[in-house]
């Protein structure tokens, strides 16, 4: 019995309602009612509801029959998945319903979201594979997000995977309902929305193909709850179908044959030049070709973020860490360069600063696998589309060999300006000469004390560039920052994807307080699933990046570079982590060796000076000549 | 999309650049674009899937490219579609563009047909106020710029006229005096001249 007043959308046929309530036939609230679109709607709301049959309750695990979410376990076997990082919700339960008749696959129950999609990250960051993470429909789906911006910006192979609500309840508001399609829409390489269980074979092949291919990047695939149950017979499609059905998609590898040879006049004719190594040589897995080149050409080799461990650093021709924390010694030669060699990078305002005033004396070779990068910050004179591996093998032969003492002058100078710039920016605030404990110390120390050769993840601030400029990487992969994003609370989630994805190798989280506050409730996972990742807590009880900025660019004024901590070893101790605290230099040691001790997670307090800075420091808008090297007490 | 990045940035030569002394401060490094901005038109071959007109607009937004106008049709091909983009933008800012939407997957191709020589249409319908003594005047302005009117009413005519943008801002222009009740643009379409096809140039 209703007596509110009729849908104005929805008009009554007849004018005038009988005069008796009861005799009337009872208004239906359906909209559109006897359709089938209403009866789609109205099935689907059951099934959120839970109140449909289930595709696969109550039958004998074996003789139910293949429904979408096994689709998408065969697929992830398939691609060679071993590990993925998920939370469960309403519309992603059919998956974790079946779940269980796929014991390869490990997964990894994360307590948020974001630390799902870090870990996928980190994962494919030291393995080079595709990192995969999943979330519900709404809030897990938005959790996701940070997670997959962070893999955008920096080319990482990523198949982020959510469920939504069943197709005909879409664009209805339901519960947990949000356009995540078109929120991923602009921060991935590419999306999709799977309403049909026979689309989700080819969706996912075509998925972890464009995640790894040319440039990687993250692929996000939304699957609505009614594909996932939807019983299939759809087979998963072979390489060759999966290329057919993606004609836009042809990425260039090889390098122009006219633009190669030009490369290879440029780099006879340079008396300066330098090569500067990015990323790409690392997803390319071209570092042995980079050493190559490098060796033949004689040409020292200065890397991005992200290009850390493209060479061993203690090679003689690694140069060194560019850009606005890079050593001086590194921007000098760049600046006085005749010749930029760039390979796998792509200019980014943190290693150019002020393009008017970047490099002013070279000509640049650009080769990237991206043609969109070519020329997008920087001009340049010669640019190369294609694999930094397959354009260095094949611009090798084609360059000739350089003896060293040709280069002798130039190397004398650069060997000089390198023993000079590491003198004084070695300990460069001075915290030291206090009997301070300095993160740059800490950071040289388990860098030493794990020989080189572990997983370093670094979180966002002052922590990510002490660990990129002191702890000396002799390995590819060996490094895992958000360069791009700058996610701060990135490491520690990201760390549990790089441990269980290198589990040869030592993993250090390197965090600040900062970050460390953003994600910590990881370190359940860790304990629950015997994660053994250390962690490197960072603690000068600021925001020391944001400190550092308000010091010297807003003239002091230290807004909220404060920040509150708690106990950090009462807190390990909750979560049933040994932790151990390190505040003066004598202590870092022991606190490192006994964390790698543990079996399992272990964190160090790290009490470090409060005030100690990042030097030098390129200002925002300033040229890469413009470094400051220290700053008002540092000296005194 | 066959240019050279760095046709626009003026570059010294390697042999007029030796290690100079600190104190001489170099020439500033040429910046990509910065060169005239002028109307440019790409014409873009996308897939014909569900959001790729989505996907091309949200992807000029968050690279800051301004859309002029934008026409999206079928092709002959049943699966793809096509789209005409106009913008303003220097050469490489442009070339930037067309770049980006290069990385769409949905996207196969994209061609820069500003220099080249082609065919330009729009079609315009532009209700015009008419009264007993404008209406046989705004007819015979119609019928001079190659118009036709569609709809005549007692206070209003509908005019369609077709051809390059500048011709129908032209008409507008023209008509402008007595009042338009409402206009109407389909934005630019076009095609290049002569036997070249961009839809053939897909078949390699």
């Amino acid at each position: 019995m209703t007596t509110r007043q009729s849908d104005p959308a929805h008009p009554p046929s007849q004018a005038a309602p009988p005069s008796d309530p009861a005799a009337r036939p009872r208004r239906s609230h359906v909209p559109g009612d006897g359709t089938d679109h209403a009866r789609r709607v109205e099935k689907a709301r059951k099934d959120m509801l839970h109140e449909g049959a289930s595709a696969t309750a109550g039958r004998p695990a074996l003789k139910r029959t293949r429904i979408g979410a096994d689709v998408v376990c065969e697929a992830l076997l398939r691609q060679g998945v071993e590990v993925f990082f998920s939370y469960p919700g309403g519309v992603i339960l059919p998956l974790y319903d079946v779940l269980g008749d796929y014991p390869q696959l490990r997964h990894v129950l994360v307590r948020h979201e974001q630390g799902g999609a870090h870990a996928a990250d980190g994962y494919a960051r030291v393995t080079g594979k595709v990192g995969v993470c999943m979330g519900t429909s709404g809030p897990g789906a938005t959790n996701l997000v940070t997670g997959i911006g962070t893999a955008l910006l920096d080319s990482i192979p990523m198949v982020a995977i959510t469920g939504n609500v069943p197709a005909a309840l879409i664009g209805k508001d339901a519960f947990q309902e949000i356009d995540i399609n078109g929120i991923t829409l602009p921060m991935t390489k590419h999306n999709y929305l799977v309403r049909n269980a026979d689309d989700l074979p080819r969706v996912l092949a075509e998925a972890f193909h464009i995640a790894r291919t040319g440039r990687p990047g993250p692929v996000h695939v939304d699957i609505t709850k009614d594909a996932l149950q939807q019983e299939t017979r759809a087979e998963h499609p072979t390489d060759d179908q999966v290329m057919a059905g993606l004609p836009g998609f042809r990425p260039n590898l090889d390098g122009h044959g006219r633009q190669l040879k030009l490369a290879a006049l440029e780099l006879a004719r340079a008396k300066r030049p330098v090569i500067l190594a990015g990323h790409g040589v690392l997803h390319a897995e071209a570092w042995d070709d980079l050493r190559a080149f490098a060796e033949k050409t004689q040409i020292p080799v200065a890397w991005t973020l992200l290009g850390i461990g493209a060479i061993d650093e203690t090679h003689p021709l690694a140069y060194g860490f560019m850009g606005m924390h890079g050593w001086k010694h590194v921007n000098r030669a760049i600046q006085s360069a005749d010749l930029l060699f760039a390979v796998g990078m792509r200019f980014d305002d943190r290693v150019t600063g002020n393009v008017r005033t970047y490099a002013p004396y070279a000509r640049i070779v650009h080769v990237d696998i991206d043609p969109a990068e070519i020329g997008k910050n920087v001009a340049v004179e010669v640019p190369i589309v294609g694999d930094a591996g397959r354009v260095l093998r094949a611009l090798l032969p084609m360059v000739p060999e350089v003896d060293p003492l040709a280069r002798a002058d130039y190397f004398a100078e650069l060997a000089d300006w390198k023993a000079d710039s590491e003198g004084s920016s070695w300990h460069g605030s001075g915290a030291w000469r206090d009997g301070h404990l300095s993160a740059d110390y800490v950071v040289s120390r388990i860098g030493e004390l794990s020989g080189h050769e572990a997983n370093y993840v670094a979180d966002v601030g002052q922590n990510q560039m002490w660990l990129a400029r002191y702890a000396g990487f002799r390995s590819p992969n060996s490094h895992v920052s958000s360069g791009g994003l700058g996610t701060m609370g990135f490491s520690v989630p990201a760390a549990m994807g790089a441990a269980l994805g290198r589990p040869d190798r030592e993993t250090w989280a390197i965090t600040g307080d900062g970050g460390f506050q953003m994600t910590f409730q990881e370190l359940m996972t860790l304990v629950q699933d015997h994660i053994p990742v250390k962690i490197a807590l960072f603690d000068n009880k600021k925001l020391g990046m944001i400190r550092q900025w308000q010091e010297i660019i807003y003239a002091g004024n230290y807004h909220s570079a404060h920040l509150l901590g708690p106990d950090y070893l009462k807190l390990a101790d909750a979560f049933g982590i040994p932790a151990f605290s390190a505040a003066t230099p004598d202590e870092v040691d022991g606190a490192i060796r006994a964390a790698q001790a543990v079996d399992g997670p272990a964190l160090i307090w790290f009490q470090i000076a409060e005030e100690q800075n990042v030097f030098p420091m390129m200002p925002a808008g300033k040229g890469l000549s413009d470094l400051i090297e220290n700053w008002g007490g540092a000296d005194e | 999309m066959s240019s050279d990045p760095s046709r626009n940035g003026v570059q010294p030569e390697p042999s007029a650049a030796p290690a100079a002394p600190a104190h001489t401060a170099p020439p500033p490094r040429a910046l990509p674009g910065g060169g005239v901005s002028r109307a440019h038109r790409l014409v873009a071959l996308v897939v014909d899937r569900p959001g790729v007109l989505n996907r091309v607009a949200s992807l000029m937004r968050a690279r800051n490219f301004n859309i002029d106008s934008l026409a999206v049709s079928r092709t002959d091909r049943a699966d793809i579609s096509r789209m005409t983009i106009t913008l303003h933008g220097d050469d490489v800012a442009v070339e930037q563009a067309a770049k980006q939407l290069y990385r769409l997957i949905d996207v196969l191709k994209v061609q820069d047909v500003t220099s080249e020589p082609t065919v330009e249409h729009e079609l315009a319908l532009v209700k015009i106020r008419a009264t007993d003594s404008t209406r046989a005047e705004i007819l015979k302005l119609v019928e001079m710029s190659r118009g036709r009117a569609v709809d005549v009413s007692a206070e209003a005519i509908i005019a369609e006229v077709s051809g390059p943008e500048t011709d129908v801002d032209a008409f507008v222009a023209l008509v402008r005096t007595y009042g338009i009740k409402e206009l109407v643009r389909t934005g630019a379409v076009v095609m290049a001249r002569g036997a070249q096809s961009i839809e053939e140039a897909l078949k390699r």
